[in-house]
């Protein structure tokens, strides 16, 4: 009872957050809801037994990608009030509401969703540690090319170029 | 814990569809890749909740697939704020309907 009571405050905050952050027209508010979103998303982590996932969550998303949307917002002006929609918005929010509603039929028609989880469930730090030493090695690797090539990328998007030189009188 | 399955996909299905359609309506390239980390998200939410109700949660798939994903989604928040920075000191503009030129 408890814990379903739980669970519907962080998914009413989860949606409530991710529903203001599209909807609102100043982008600093947007920017914070989401922030709220992704922190209700990572008590929702933390409810589920996946602590590393939850406080991964929260270092990312709330601390790194949050405050790179206000970096970005303030270094692209955008604070300014933002016109609402494009104007084929009614068609953004069908092809949304279909594809939801989709989800939600076949979850709804899906069996044996209903039953309770294993009781116990083993996810210690260290048993992490030990699967991405191991067995996960190989993504491990990878995903740390990705992230020196994301960084760079980024750098190398955002830098200012140069002013072109003038080309030479002929 | 009683909260069956079925509550958790509802959620990540809602989110996801909000995501989708602010993806798809809003004109800030911002907040249409905000929409795209709240799709990514939803399905973050999914794996873990799948991982949690399977019947080998001693695994760990799921959690290592979402730690994974959490990266990913990082680097793309990081790519494409870094985009639409480089778009915005050409054009003076960050509405996504306003990014009609390939060169200049």
């Amino acid at each position: 009872m408890l814990n379903e009571i739980a669970f519907l405050l962080c998914a009413t905050l989860t949606l409530a957050g991710a529903v203001a952050a599209m909807t609102l027209r100043n982008l600093v508010h947007c920017a914070l809801c989401a922030a709220g979103a992704f922190a209700g998303l990572a008590a929702i982590y933390l409810q589920l037994d996946a602590e590393f996932a939850g406080f991964a969550q929260l270092l990312v998303y709330v601390g790194a990608v949050a405050i790179l949307i206000v970096f970005t917002i303030l270094l692209t002006r955008g604070a300014e009030i933002q016109p609402a929609a494009s104007p084929s918005w009614r068609m953004g929010v069908t092809v949304g509401a279909l594809v939801t509603a989709c989800l939600i039929g076949s979850i709804a028609a899906s069996p044996g969703l209903h039953g309770s989880p294993p009781q116990t469930v083993q996810a210690p730090v260290k048993r992490i540690g030990e699967q991405l030493m191991n067995q996960y090695v190989m993504p491990l690797e990878a995903i740390g090319l990705l992230l020196t090539a994301a960084l760079l990328g980024a750098v190398i998007i955002a830098l200012r170029e140069p002013p072109k030189p003038e080309p030479p009188a002929p | 814990m009683t909260t069956p399955l079925a509550h958790y996909l509802i959620l990540a299905a809602l989110l996801f569809g909000v995501g989708l359609a602010g993806a798809l309506a809003r004109r800030n390239a911002i907040l249409v890749l905000l929409g795209l980390e709240l799709m990514l998200n939803a399905a973050n939410l999914n794996f873990i909740a799948f991982w949690r109700f399977s019947s080998h949660p001693g695994e760990l798939t799921g959690l290592m697939f979402v730690l994974f994903s959490i990266a990913i989604g990082a680097a793309e928040a990081a790519i494409g704020l870094a985009l639409v920075i480089a778009i915005h000191r050409h054009r003076r503009t960050a509405q996504v309907d306003r990014f009609d030129s390939l060169k200049g």
